[in-house]
């Protein structure tokens, strides 16, 4: 079974779908979306809709930090964040909140966890970025593997058989096999606002037959999603960052 | 699965034990069947249970990573793996013979020294450019197929530049097998290709000689000697030993990789080419070296080590490409000729470690009794070897990176193809001579190495015969 795993969207339509025409090229049985469909990015309705039709299919879809702190719970962000929540806020309509405010924190299937940010608390939204909040994450489950977003920079994780954690940053069109010796952590990189100096468009694809997990990128219309920012009086460095992927 | 009592008829996953061959370092290795899967196969199961042996099953696992990306006829194709409680992995069974079983033969004359190696070093070139080195390149992990060619098993160590490297991360000290692991290995890098380019160095002086260059030292302390003490000359202990293969193998044992050719695809040239390669010291040497160079080694070898980066090795591979230049001697294409050697030097420019083979070719008629047999043959060859030396004279590359050929042949794209794809090059130059109905109705030969050549291909035409 083909899983496409999308993450981190942040109301960017042009590299949502990007990623969903690229993805319509593969034999996808399920869609994943690892929540943070809002905030930032000009297009915050568009990308709601677009997850719920795909819920409606039976894609799972869970709750990120940018999305509970649209539906009005006070989540800790930066003040070029906040401005753009605030203005998320005002453009959703009340099914769009409603949608949100319906977004489970984790999901499981089979062996795999699906979470925003680490598992170790969900609701915490702690960012896993190196081995040591990675190993937080992979002690609080027991699921061989996890996948989270939240970072915006792709990473792969994995508990080596003496227990060490260590790190990897994937290269992009390479299939990796996830072997069942041991636990994994991936990061998927973002959609909407990529930070690894890379701005292409990230998202990622898991096969269960071959235990393997390709993370993919993807170019879109960066100029068009950075002057709807612009446009929308949302802050120019939000815009601007979407070009230099970072 | 208890492992330790598999039985012929027994079924795992559908594939059925047909009988047990010799066991691995780490596993038993069955030949097995399955009512779907045509394709010979063994299964490999390993002999340690989760947790006992880190290495164990760490090698096992990155088998069963590695394995399944690698394509091609130098590696086993793989079929299944199995999941954490019934590890296994089931891959192509290669018919051949294991180069372990012809070391009882050795010393092996020259020129099947140098064949083996030849298949090994191409088997090695396809495996770097797929982004993977072996790292524990020894005669049981090599298989000789009736063909001649050699696949490589047993990527437990290896390391895929696009893949956690799950050993590095296990173990700290160096992994490999004493007697031919590499210096850099010792010192800790695992993403060196030309580390599997001294293993080879170890198989072919143990092929040429009979003897081991570092003996098989046993612990990893003793494995650094060779950072500093040099083997015997192998001419010391074969005397019939061609001086080119002495050449060949002293380079491979550098201590210093990039002292060593650069690509596994540089060292099958020169083992197919003998004659081509540039005879330096190494090639007299009769003795090892004395103690003040001995001892400015192991001062070096004190230093601390950079630590390993992240390269690719594929890339490593394109920072020494062959180059091949198609030169059209003829009467009445000077300027073609120069044309062509204006591309050359401007490729050589951009390509600082690119080797260069300079080819003709010579024309023969079927009616040609055999054109090199006879004394008008010989100068007409000859002749062809200097004229070429000339045409590449001011080309900006060393003596040492240059070769030169005359092949004679019915066809001569096929002849050129059939170069390229024998010695692995990365770049043909050729010149395309002026169009005309009759080249139109024969068919052009830059035409046909474009078509069918296995690499890049650049054509090159004078003003003139563009007009």
């Amino acid at each position: 079974m083909l899983t496409a795993i999308v993450t981190d969207i942040h109301g960017n339509r042009e590299a949502l779908e990007a990623c969903l025409a690229h993805a319509g090229r593969h034999p996808i049985d399920r869609f994943v979306f690892l929540g943070d469909y809002v905030g930032y990015g000009a297009d915050p309705g568009f990308a709601v809709d677009t997850v719920m039709q795909y819920a409606e299919r039976g894609a799972i879809s869970l709750l990120g930090n940018h999305d509970s702190a649209a539906i009005g719970a006070p989540e800790r962000m930066n003040d070029e964040a906040m401005l753009a929540i605030e203005w998320t806020r005002r453009q959703l309509k009340p099914a769009q909140l409603e949608f949100l405010a319906g977004r489970p924190l984790t999901a499981e299937d089979g062996d795999r966890l699906y979470v925003h940010a680490s598992a170790a608390d969900p609701a915490a939204w702690d960012y896993v970025f190196d081995e040591r909040s990675a190993g937080r994450s992979l002690q609080a489950t027991d699921a061989a593997l996890t996948f989270c977003g939240h970072t915006h920079v792709p990473a792969l994780f994995h508990l080596t058989v003496t227990g060490k954690i260590a790190g990897f940053d994937p290269d992009a069109g390479v299939a990796m096999p996830l072997t069942p010796q041991r636990r994994w952590l991936a990061v998927i990189g973002a959609v909407g606002q990529p930070r690894d100096r890379n701005p292409a468009a990230c998202y990622a694809l898991y096969d269960d037959g071959s235990r393997t997990l390709t993370y993919l990128r993807v170019p879109y219309d960066i100029e068009s999603a950075a002057r709807k920012i612009r446009e929308a009086g949302l802050p120019p460095f939000l815009a601007a960052r979407l070009a230099w992927g970072r | 699965m208890d492992v330790s009592r598999l039985e012929a008829g027994q079924t795992i996953d559908g594939f059925r034990l047909e009988e047990p061959l010799k066991p691995g370092g780490m596993a038993n290795i069955w030949r097995v069947t399955h009512p779907d899967i045509a394709l010979p196969m063994v299964m490999k199961v390993p002999f340690v249970r989760p947790g006992e042996n880190p290495l164990a099953i760490i090698g096992f696992e990155v088998e069963g990573m590695i394995l399944p990306k690698l394509a091609g006829e130098h590696a086993p194709r793989f079929v299944k793996a199995g999941d954490f409680s019934n590890p296994y992995i089931v891959m192509e069974f290669i018919a051949g013979r294991s180069l372990k079983d012809r070391l009882d033969e050795t010393p092996l004359p020259a020129d099947e020294v140098a064949a083996i190696g030849a298949a090994i070093a191409v088997a090695l070139h396809d495996l770097h450019a797929q982004h993977v080195v072996h790292l524990d390149l020894k005669p049981s992990n090599v298989i000789l197929r009736e063909n001649g060619e050699a696949a490589l098993i047993d990527y437990g160590l290896s390391r895929h530049d696009q893949l956690p490297d799950l050993v590095a991360e296990e173990v700290s000290g160096p992994i490999g097998t004493g007697a031919y692991i590499s210096p850099e290995q010792v010192q800790g890098e695992r993403g060196d290709p030309r580390s599997d380019l001294f293993a080879l160095g170890v198989i072919l002086y143990f092929l040429a000689t009979g003897e081991r260059p570092f003996g098989e030292p046993a612990s990893a302390r003793e494995w650094r000697r060779r950072l500093w003490r040099d083997p015997m000359p192998p001419r010391a202990w074969n005397p019939d030993l061609p001086p080119w293969l002495q050449e060949i193998i002293l380079r491979c044992l550098e201590v210093d990789p990039a002292a060593r050719p650069a690509t596994a695809a540089e060292l099958a040239f020169a083992l197919h080419n003998p004659e081509c390669v540039v005879l330096t010291g190494r090639s007299k040497r009769t003795q090892r070296d004395g103690p003040v160079k001995v001892a400015a080694r192991w001062l070096r070898s004190g230093k601390p080590v950079l630590p390993p980066q992240r390269r690719s090795i594929a890339a490593q591979l394109a920072r020494a490409p062959i180059i091949m230049a198609a030169v059209d001697l003829a009467a009445g294409h000077e300027g073609l000729c120069e044309a062509v050697a204006v591309a050359v030097s401007r490729l050589l420019a951009t390509e600082p470690g690119a080797r260069l083979a300079c080819v003709n070719v010579m024309k023969v008629s079927l009616l040609t009794i055999d054109p090199v047999a006879d004394a008008e043959g010989r100068n007409l060859h000859l002749q062809r070897l200097v004229e070429l030396k000339h045409w590449a004279r001011a080309l900006p590359v060393a003596a040492e990176r240059i070769t030169y050929h005359a092949l004679e042949a019915l066809d001569p794209a096929d002849a050129l193809i059939g170069f390229a794809r024998a010695n692995r090059a990365d770049h043909i130059v050729i010149g395309a001579r002026a169009s005309s109905a009759l080249r139109r109705y024969l068919g052009s030969v830059s035409a046909q190495v474009v078509a069918e050549a296995p690499c890049t291909v650049t054509v090159v035409r004078t003003a003139t015969a563009a007009r």
